[in-house]
């Protein structure tokens, strides 16, 4: 059986790799230097000179970028390609002023496919696998991310895309899945669809999954491998970067391996900026060393985790990282989808109603759910049960058009919720990690 | 006759009727009536009081969400066929009532009804031309 997809990448010696990663961060910073303006500005006032970065122990000189660069340069103000060579456009959930819109050229998309491939691989998949992706197929990179990796692996496709559960269950067994991609908790919902339909997981072909773009705790690891029979290997990434196949687990199923020949992490004292020595938890910075459209210094993630560098027993000599501890900032996640509280406060203020709320966010039967609380006020209320409802229903739906995720309105007393002043507890996350 | 009537939003939690009531009765509230419609996450507590507009403000000076509400109050015989004869009045008009709640007045023999209609007007004259006495306000403050 095929171990690896690229062995000459992921095995090579440590020399090897600072090798091809000076190289190309020599090139990238070039690249952004003369190309993205954002960076020249940037460069200019540090006093620095993209020859002062000569191999990959100068990566710190680098200026940070951050998520809200992006969102103030949207939405292609940091690209570095002319559009004649864009191939796709992917963008992270969100709304107006929160979206981040990512670009990829041919190579872009090559690195990407490459890098998911090498997870499916690292998963036990091979070609002859029919891999069963049900992330969600469109902007959000989860869907495509591992169509691509699959198609490059030169396994078979089946691109369901995500919901319908019945049917996910039905084309599992009916079209004989090897390996299943999509979100840890929808993974448990369809084990639990399993059950119900009194399908038993032992007899379907199924074996592995591979389940990324929300946190997951091992606890659940070990529920999705009970209820579906299989192996679930964890997958990281984000869009800024590329999407899924950032880092990929392997049969070790302890830790992420970074595809550091793309991605160069760091781990960066979250405050300060300084970086971290290796098995210290801080904040996880990557610097896009072979990225075209987007090329991103130091891209600060937010994720807190710790890089760990020993030998791994499947062989591979890629760093890795740490299932993420959790984020710096009032970023939520749930069900695979990008939350920010301020999001709710803008649909509430388009309503016209006070911008007092709090989230309370749960896992009910493994599947992420979402409450918002909001205070009852005079403009809202009314002696009918039915134009209560009603308005309930207008602040729901609001919310779900934002938000893409469906979350339950709950009206309180009102002054009854935490204000804003100083530190206002705006979400209760209840899910144990 | 209008009646203003008292619709108290009170979330489903621990304390939280002792707390309504007890503004009213600091503040001298007699309550003639009351009924609560119930949803899983909060109630709509509904009242009939002698003086709603002091309740009114000693409630919102709380910070309790209340609204006054228009109803009408009507005075049944208490003996088989009162209520449904004064229903009928409206239904043969096409009036829906959207709640209703009853109490007896310990007087005489005769029930009081509560009546949320959506358009009052029509529901007095409606009841009017049927002869079902229509209650005061000042009668039902004062009983």
């Amino acid at each position: 059986m095929q171990r690896y997809f690229q062995p000459e990448i992921e095995t090579a010696s440590r020399e090897q790799l600072r090798e091809l990663q000076s190289a190309r961060l020599r090139d990238l910073v070039r690249r952004c230097y003369e190309r993205v303006p954002f960076y020249k500005q940037k460069f200019d006032e540090m006093g620095l000179q993209p020859e002062d970065i000569r191999n990959i122990d100068d990566v710190y000189k680098l200026p940070f970028t951050c998520k809200t660069d992006l969102r103030d340069h949207f939405p292609y103000g940091l690209f570095a390609e002319p559009r004649e060579n864009l191939i796709r456009i992917h963008a992270s959930s969100g709304t107006t002023g929160k979206q981040t819109v990512v670009g990829y050229t041919q190579h872009d998309l090559d690195v990407w496919a490459e890098s998911a491939a090498r997870a499916i691989v690292a998963a036990g998949g091979t070609k002859s696998d029919f891999v069963h992706v049900s992330y969600g197929y469109g902007l959000f990179t989860g869907g495509l991310g591992l169509h691509d990796g699959a198609a490059k692996l030169g396994a078979t496709v089946i691109p369901v895309s995500s919901g319908n559960t019945k049917r996910q269950v039905q084309i599992l067994q009916d079209f004989q899945s090897d390996i299943l991609c999509c979100t840890p908790s929808y993974a448990m919902f369809i084990g639990e669809m399993c059950a119900e339909l009194g399908v038993d997981t032992a007899k379907i072909p199924l074996r592995a999954g591979i389940f990324g773009a929300e946190p997951w705790s091992e606890n659940m690891r070990r529920e999705i491998e009970k209820k579906l029979h299989i192996k679930a290997y964890d997958i990281y990434g984000l869009s800024e970067i590329c999407g899924p196949g950032v880092a990929f687990e392997c049969s070790e199923q302890s830790g992420m391996h970074i595809n550091e020949d793309h991605f160069y992490p760091e781990i960066v004292d979250p405050d300060t900026g300084k970086p971290l020595p290796d098995g210290e938890y801080g904040e996880l910075v990557f610097t896009c060393i072979s990225k075209q459209a987007l090329p991103l210094l130091r891209y600060r993630t937010r994720d807190i985790c710790a890089l760990i560098r020993k030998e791994c027993s499947c062989g591979r000599t890629l760093v890795k990282m740490s299932k993420p501890h959790g984020r710096t900032d009032d970023m939520l996640i749930i069900r695979g989808i990008n939350v920010f509280p301020s999001q709710v406060e803008h649909v509430l203020l388009q309503l016209q109603m006070e911008p007092n709320y709090q989230i309370v966010v749960d896992r009910a039967g493994n599947l992420d759910t979402m409450e918002v609380l909001i205070e009852m006020s005079d403009a809202t209320f009314s002696d009918s049960v039915k134009n209560i409802a009603a308005k309930e229903q207008e602040i729901s739906a609001a919310l779900q058009q934002i938000l893409n995720i469906s979350a339950k309105v709950k009206l309180v007393e009102p002054k009854s919720l935490p204000r804003s002043e100083g530190k206002a507890v705006r979400v209760i996350d209840k899910r144990k990690l | 006759m209008i009646i203003k009537q008292l619709s108290i939003f009170v979330e489903n939690k621990a304390g939280r009727m002792a707390e309504v009531t007890q503004i009213l009765a600091s503040n001298n509230i007699d309550i003639r009536a009351l009924s609560i419609a119930d949803t899983t996450d909060y109630g709509i507590l509904r009242l009939i009081v002698n003086n709603p507009q002091k309740a009114l403000d000693a409630l919102k000076t709380a910070s309790i969400t209340v609204t006054l509400t228009g109803v009408i109050a009507i005075a049944i015989p208490d003996h088989p066929g009162g209520l449904a004869r004064a229903i009928k009045v409206l239904s043969d008009r096409q009036i829906s009532i959207e709640y209703m709640y009853a109490f007896l007045n310990p007087n005489n023999a005769t029930a009081f009804v509560i009546l949320r209609v959506e358009d009052n007007e029509k529901a007095l004259q409606a009841l009017q031309d049927g002869n079902i006495r229509i209650m005061k306000e000042s009668e039902i403050y004062e009983i």
